[in-house]
């Protein structure tokens, strides 16, 4: 049978890297087909090896990386063998690479056009006429408005969704055979990333590219590509077509992949998620056999760890692998992670109040300048007129994508800014306008936080114990050096740390673990209002769901309120019991977390709730593209905030009058001109496969 | 919950062993191990001197013997004597207590006005890093040699004046190292968190920031020992040094100048003495470096 030759292959690639401890084995055993046209995912969790594999593909290891054996074919010819100058007219030509960081692609002191040009006149013998002719058609196939002006423009005046899809349209320039994609919309906003995904899945049609889409997240996965390869521990140890795969996982640890990631249907009380136990090995601990072996659950001593396990064709299944050795004896369809159901805790008396609160910031402009023009000082927004209530022990999201004005308001809430008006109350006390300096010590004790990035949030000059004790210390819990001692301890078992723990230093440290003591040293002071501004969002999804397991079991134990600020809707839609949704500044939306999730939304909310890759075949999802990017926060849109955006815009009036908050249900508000009966119209964005007989007609599977 | 989980955890490690932990990091780098050797080697002889069988540095026993040369009481000038029959050697061992505590004193004294003038600067920004900067450059536009020559001159000869002309030239470009580094240090989240939970401002430049700051400040605190010595040296050979009689390499040079060439073997035992010690600062902050970058 003649097949076709595919585009690229690697058979049986290892990879390795020499460090100070040796040489260290980043990818083992890989195998790897891409077929003309075909989009080929790779999933894994960081330190799995993926990006090292596209790294040797485009033989950019680095001087510390080899190929150890194995081979990569491009269409039949081993990269391995080609010359310096053969693989750098490949490189850029026939393969091409995204990265995640578009401002990092492109160069900042050139104009975009020249850039583009640039990628023509050097492979290919054509003049600047038309090298600039097809760069502005390539412009205008990535979708961006006003080619012309792009074309003139250098990166830093354009937004991270036009410089991708710049980097995109450079990639295209020289019409690859194969697109290698890194994590090309992790930088950037949901709304944002869905305009891209789409961009992808329009190209790979049209032009026939085969890609190679790495990421960690598996709902992008499902969204762009045909077949789909999860790594972990530097091995491929599932292969197979995404419909496959995504609904008949046959490796155990695709199992508990999926068993971590908050899909529609989960719940933090009834089904909570299944965190995967215990840490990724690194490369020289790999244990015997199976590199999963230690973490399964349904591991087998002599099986598991003797030799090391082979990728196996799944019987019932052709093209469907698994490298496990026990796949066939366990029984998939009824095994269910033995998810425990939690009481939830019933919310009790407002706790935090939230009362029309503002928040601008004066834009510093040269004086002189300021004076010569007559302009006076502008004024960024950030916070427009916010008013809501958080209860004890009930969990609060505040939703919205960068430039919303949620971390500002975080920084209101804990006094680290000064309201510009308005007021915020905790426990009947006003603090809008007060210093956290100035705060008594119980009120600072009942307003804590949770920070984002794990690398950051501890002093890594200090041991985890004195930064938890200095907490104790300074709230005034306890004085005695050894009561602070016995104090850190109880706390570390709180957050399920080793006591051991006290004495070592952030920097030995997992990113997960380094949150758990963030928790903790937010935990110290018995708080009554957690702020956690996206505290799971730099972690890996499997430890995304061990943290927030832990958030809601110490607050259903402490009865602690938690403002939980997200841009993740699968997240939010997990954890929370009430929504409010940001924009600019401003509340487009609020309500009960089920309120929120089902119609009537706000236009932003609809489009935010499409925009949203869900990792699970069978849910349907409306497709909702917003166009655009989100405008400057000191350049707001007049009237409506989202008006520029918005697919429901009705008319002039949205673009002149601030629109009404409606009051919808009891809790649940929406700022919007829509006529009530339109709101009240809108169809479900996301159908579960179980009410998938009353879907809407025109539902496409996202 | 184990038995385990309920004992306390175990107290952290003492000084000494953290020290020593620190200091089999320079394994890595042998070029910080030479540089560690030299500055050692040196530190020792210093610290061994009242001990060491020299004889008096400033006592006078034989003028202009040279290096090898026998002594009357039956012991050898193994680096000869100067015009005044002092022992060489001697001098060159007790001019090393003088140099290794000055130089010492006066970069610690120029490190501690010049994070504080950074951390000051960099934290509180606005007014404050105004003001400071602005001091800072009207400092560092001063031609260092013409500003240690002043200080010197005016004030007098000490010890103190030598570290005060040293913090002088120096804190301008500690501030600005400290002011960088504080700049940056001070947008991440555990200061957010030192500042949400109330601490005062100098608990947050003392705890959080300044102990963050420590690993280009050790390799700069290295070279600029290393400067530190020069410029003693220097000073010492221009006769603003420390006050006769006490034994100063730089003067040592000076004092061998006018002689000739025949006094040649006074003016190179302090030379070879200042550059192994400078050499030996230059190399451990070359070598700190090399290791800094490894993690």
């Amino acid at each position: 049978m003649s097949e076709t030759q595919p585009i690229l292959e690697c058979r049986n690639l290892c990879i390795s890297y020499t460090t100070r401890s040796g040489e260290v084995p980043a990818v083992v055993d890989f195998n790897l087909k891409v077929m003309p046209g075909q989009g080929i995912g790779l999933v894994g969790e960081s330190g799995c090896g993926k990006s090292t594999v596209a790294l040797a593909i485009m033989q950019y290891l680095g001087s510390n990386g080899y190929i150890k054996s194995g081979e990569i074919l491009f269409k039949g010819r081993d990269m391995r063998e080609m010359s310096e100058e053969e693989l750098r007219s490949i490189r850029g030509s026939r393969i091409a690479m995204i990265y995640q960081e578009p401002m990092a692609s492109l160069n900042p002191s050139m104009k975009i056009g020249e850039q583009l040009m640039e990628v023509p006149l050097y492979h290919e013998d054509i003049n600047r006429e038309e090298a600039a002719q097809r760069s502005f058609e390539m412009l205008e196939a990535v979708k961006l408005p006003d080619p012309t002006r792009i074309m003139g423009a250098y990166p830093h005046q354009l937004s991270g969704g036009q410089q991708q899809r710049v980097v995109i349209a450079m990639a295209l320039l020289s019409k690859p055979d194969l697109l290698l994609l890194d994590e090309p919309t992790t930088a950037l906003d949901v709304t944002v990333e869905r305009g891209i995904v789409d961009l992808i899945n329009e190209i790979s049609a049209e032009f026939g590219t085969s890609m190679i889409y790495i990421s960690h997240n598996l709902g992008l996965i499902l969204d762009t590509c045909d077949r789909v390869t999860v790594m972990y521990s530097g091995e491929a140890v599932e292969e197979g077509t995404v419909q496959r795969v995504f609904t008949h996982m046959r490796h155990p640890y695709t199992h508990g992949l999926f068993a971590t990631i908050p899909l529609p249907g989960t719940d933090k009380n009834e089904r909570p998620l299944v965190p995967i136990p215990g840490q990724l090995p690194l490369p020289h601990e790999r244990p015997q056999g199976c590199y999963f072996g230690p973490r399964c659950a349904f591991f087998e001593d002599g099986v598991c760890n003797g030799d090391h396990v082979p990728m196996s064709t799944v019987a019932e299944a052709e093209g469907h692998y698994v490298r496990c050795a026990r796949y066939a004896d366990v029984n998939w369809e009824d095994h269910d992670h033995e998810a425990v159901a939690t009481k939830s805790v019933k919310s009790g008396k407002t706790v935090l109040q939230v009362e029309k609160l503002k928040k601008y910031y004066e834009v510093e402009e040269d004086p002189f300048m300021a004076m010569l023009s007559g302009s006076e000082a502008r004024q960024v927004k950030a916070n427009e007129d916010l008013s809501f209530i958080a209860r004890e022990a009930e969990t609060v999201a505040i939703v919205g994508e960068s430039g919303c004005g949620k971390s500002t308001l975080a920084k209101v809430l804990m006094g680290l800014e000064e309201a510009t008006s308005g007021r915020v109350i905790l426990n009947g006390k006003e603090l809008g306008k007060t210093d956290v300096r100035s705060r008594e010590a119980e009120t600072v004790n009942s307003l804590q936080m949770v920070f984002q990035n794990p690398f950051d949030t501890l002093n890594p000059s200090h041991t985890i114990g004195s930064q938890i004790g200095r907490v104790i210390k300074k709230f005034g819990i306890e004085t005695d050096k050894n009561k602070i001692r016995e104090k850190v301890g109880e706390l570390l078992d709180i957050v399920k740390l080793p006591r051991e723990f006290a004495n070592r230093r952030p920097r030995q440290l997992s990113g997960g673990q380094k949150q758990r003591v963030g928790i903790a040293r937010a935990f110290a002071g018995n708080p009554s209002v957690v702020i956690a501004d996206e505290p799971v969002s730099a972690l890996d999804v499997s430890v995304q769901a061990a943290v927030t397991g832990l958030l809601t079991e110490i607050q259903n134990e402490l009865k602690t309120t938690l403002i939980f600020i997200s841009h993740d809707l699968s997240v939010v839609r997990y954890l929370s019991d009430r929504v409010v949704v940001m924009y600019l500044g401003h509340i487009v939306e609020q309500g009960e977390t089920e309120q929120v999730f089902a119609p009537p939304y706000h236009p932003y909310t609809e489009a935010l709730l499409s925009a949203v890759p869900i990792a699970d075949p069978e849910v349907q999802q409306k497709h909702i593209v917003l166009e655009g990017d989100i405008p400057s926060s000191v350049n707001p849109p007049s009237g409506c905030p989202f008006h520029t955006r918005c697919p429901r815009k009705i008319g002039r009036i949205c673009e002149t009058d601030v629109p009404p908050v409606k009051t919808m249900e009891a809790g649940h508000k929406i700022a919007c001109h829509l006529e009530d009966d339109v709101l009240n119209g809108m169809e479900p964005v996301i159908t579960m496969p179980d009410d998938a007989g009353e879907a809407p007609q025109n539902a496409e599977v996202g | 919950m184990t038995d385990l989980a309920n004992k306390p955890y175990p107290p952290a490690p003492g000084f000494l062993k953290t020290l020593i932990s620190s200091l089999s990091l320079l394994r890595e780098s042998p070029i910080a191990i030479a540089g560690f050797v030299l500055i050692f080697g040196w530190i020792l002889l210093a610290l061994l001197a009242p001990i060491l069988p020299l004889y008096d540095p400033n006592i006078p026993l034989e003028p202009f013997k040279f290096p090898g040369a026998a002594a009357k009481d039956g012991g050898t000038y193994w680096l000869g004597t100067d015009h005044k029959g002092r022992d060489i050697l001697s001098r060159i061992i007790f001019g090393a207590q003088q140099v290794l505590v000055w130089a010492t004193l006066a970069t610690a004294v120029a490190y501690v006005v010049g994070m504080a003038m950074g951390v000051v600067a960099g934290y509180l920004g606005g007014w404050w890093d105004e003001a400071i900067s602005f001091i800072a450059n009207v400092l560092l536009s001063f031609p260092v040699m013409v500003l240690y020559i002043v200080i010197v001159s005016y004030m007098g000869a000490t010890g103190l004046n030598i570290v005060l002309a040293v913090t002088f030239a120096s804190a301008p470009g500690i501030m600005r190292i400290v002011r960088g580094l504080v700049l940056d240090l001070k947008t991440r989240d555990y200061v957010f968190a030192a500042q949400t939970r109330g601490e005062s401002t100098l608990y947050i430049m003392l705890i959080e920031l300044l102990p963050n700051a420590r690993g280009p400040l050790i390799v700069d605190a290295s070279l600029r020992l290393g400067y530190t010595t020069i410029t003693i040296a220097m000073l010492g050979y221009l006769g603003l040094g420390l006050p006769p009689p006490d034994p100063d390499w730089g003067k040592m040079i000076s004092e061998a100048q006018p002689l000739g060439s025949f006094a040649g073997y006074m003016a190179i035992a302090p030379a070879v003495a200042i550059s192994s010690l400078v050499l030996g600062f230059n190399l451990l902050a070359d070598g700190l470096r090399e290791i800094s970058m490894k993690d």
